[in-house]
């Protein structure tokens, strides 16, 4: 047998094949098939066209209505209701509608619903989240997303793959946000193009799963297929907390072959601030001079997680968002909020003067909850900064982690933690 | 078959976001996306473009979101072929399974103008610049991702059970 990566074992496996290799096109069975209110109406049209009715199984489909949720307008209601309905007549269990629902990629985590060595495949390009967990996951479009429904089945080109061996631990106030963006300011955003970007290394054990959940949300970011981490007991822990299905751990073979291998030692990273208008232009404090801001966004599927929130409100607790900047926070899920709640971290938001909105992707993609007039600046927890992406052409995101946005919202420009915190 | 058509040319890193904004994410009809095609990149796009014009672009085209709309988009634009350095695997996919051609050429995409008449071939997998007589070769799809093509698209190939369950 050929030596092979984590997620080539995970890809052979699932393409009943005792072996792969990278350029291989294999068909494989997914685990778990996964839309939201913007791919899966163009999903359910693809849908109708396929011969025979029904979806493969209604277990192993999720459907999030989280980009324009709750409906921004009428359109996007429209498109919530095609999906509500689709949902219903086909009995998808995992259907999750406002009041439910959480922005998907950490919804499905806290739920249960991936496990160590699943294939997932989601019409959401952060679909790469579930990597944190031990699965191949990868984001598709919606075609793919209609034949996945009926088949249980998609194509896939077996990638090669980048190791990052991780040492040693975090100092204060980086976070797996930081780590992220210092590896897309190194390799660029396409430096991991079409190929898997594996985790492994004795660092690991200093990353949590809120850490890995958001390095993983952001292979994409670097261009890779998928991001994934070798499963340790953290994982396991997370796996058996959460309920998830007995997980299946693949190791990669010592002699599979990488195309590149990075060592990287966490304790040599600090807070990073990836410029406008690509994740790749990454810079550290020392090149950061006063960038003036209008609005901070603290949420998202890379970072609207419980220790985010908690991070951010460490920062904010006491003090005051600075005037004439808008502070918004969106825990990621209901759980989320509810946790975010009875830990009294909502309320120290709101005493900051933020505002504190019910789970939505809203901003992130410049869909509404916070859209940026022109010439305005941000910096947002999210996990992209192209041109327009959360509103005008003509306006800037920075993206931070929530410690460096938390601390911009006190001052008023991209501020390191340490600005606000006196030691 | 053949394709030409005169090129509107594009640099690095040509995001989903700028193919067609978010903002109008809230549709799924195929002409009001292509009314907004490139619209933040290239606000005259939509009145320049005619039916078989040729896209040409830098690296990493379509990166970014999975948004099918993108492709869609282009595709119901009237561009007939995207020509780039290489493609953002997402976009590369959904290209395929909605048929839209693309084609990977380094050479081709670095020295073709704007402006310039362009002839592709898809079985030999020869671009002519007709403006500057220059021929470039391309590699062709790998056998199954012609099938996919051939059948028309990927439901079309899993109504004729080229994917199915073993």
């Amino acid at each position: 047998m050929k030596a092979m990566t984590m997620t080539q074992k995970i890809l052979a496996f699932h393409a009943k094949l005792p072996d792969v290799e990278a350029g291989q096109l294999i068909l494989a069975e997914v685990d778990m098939v996964l839309g939201n209110d913007i791919t899966s109406p163009v999903a359910i049209n693809e849908f109708a066209r396929i011969n025979g009715k029904g979806v493969f199984d209604k277990k192993k489909i999720s459907m999030v209505m989280d980009h324009f949720v709750p409906n921004k307008d009428i359109k996007a209601a429209e498109q919530s209701k095609k999906c509500r309905e689709f949902a219903c007549s086909m009995g998808i269990e995992n259907f999750y509608d406002c009041g439910q629902m959480g922005v998907e990629h950490a919804l499905l985590p806290e739920r249960g619903l991936v496990t160590a060595g699943d294939i997932v495949i989601g019409a959401d390009s952060h679909t790469c989240t579930y990597g944190a967990l031990g699965a191949f996951s990868t984001g598709v479009g919606s075609t793919d997303m209609a034949c996945g429904m009926a088949s249980g089945m998609a194509w896939f080109k077996v990638p090669s793959a980048i190791k990052f061996v991780l040492t040693g631990r975090m100092n204060k106030w980086v976070s797996g946000k930081d780590v992220i963006l210092h590896i897309i300011g190194m390799i660029g955003v396409s430096g991991a193009l079409y190929k898997s970007m594996e985790f492994t290394g004795e660092g690991l054990k200093n990353l949590t799963i809120d850490d890995r959940l958001c390095m993983a949300n952001m292979a994409i970011e670097a261009g890779a297929k998928n991001g994934i981490f070798e499963v340790d007991e953290i994982t396991l822990a997370f796996l058996k907390d959460v309920g998830a299905k007995t997980p299946v751990i693949y190791k990669a073979d010592d002699n599979a072959e990488y195309d590149e291998v990075y060592e990287i030692d966490l304790a040599e990273i600090t807070p990073t601030v990836s410029f406008p208008h690509l994740p790749e232009n990454a810079k550290t404090f020392d090149e950061i001079g006063e960038v003036k801001i209008d609005q901070v966004v603290i949420g998202s599927c890379t970072n609207g997680r419980l220790q985010d929130l908690i991070e951010a409100a460490e920062i904010m607790k006491g003090k005051k968002v600075a005037s004439g900047v808008r502070t918004i926070v969106i825990p990621a899920t209901q759980k989320i909020y509810l946790q975010a709640m009875e830990l009294g971290l909502l309320k120290i938001f709101v005493e900051a003067g933020a505002a504190v909105s019910t789970p939505t992707c809203g901003p992130c993609l410049g869909g509404h909850m916070g859209i940026l007039a022109k010439g305005e600046r941000a910096v947002a927890t999210t996990n992209r900064n192209f041109v327009g992406r959360m509103g005008h052409p003509e306006s800037e995101v920075y993206l931070s982690s929530p410690t460096v946005a938390a601390a911009s919202s006190i001052t008023g420009k991209i501020s390191h933690p340490d600005e606000v915190m006196s030691s | 078959m053949n394709v030409k058509g005169s090129v509107l040319k594009y640099g690095d890193n040509v995001d989903t976001d700028v193919i067609i904004p978010a903002r109008y994410l809230n549709t799924t009809d195929k002409k009001e996306l292509a009314s907004h095609c490139m619209e933040d990149i290239d606000e005259s796009f939509v009145t320049r473009v005619k039916t078989g014009d040729i896209m040409v672009a830098g690296n990493n085209f379509g990166c970014g979101s999975s948004r099918e709309h993108a492709p869609i988009a282009i595709k119901e634009s009237g561009i007939s072929l995207v020509i780039a350095k290489n493609f953002a695997r997402i976009f590369y996919r959904n290209a395929v399974n909605i048929g839209l051609p693309i084609i990977e050429c380094e050479q081709a995409a670095e020295e073709i103008n704007e402006g310039d008449t362009v002839r592709v071939n898809f079985e030999t997998g020869i671009i002519r610049n007709i403006t500057t007589m220059k021929e470039y070769k391309t590699l062709p799809f790998p056998p199954f991702i012609q099938q996919i093509i051939q059948a028309g698209g990927l439901v079309e190939a899993v109504n004729s059970g080229l994917i199915s369950k073993k």
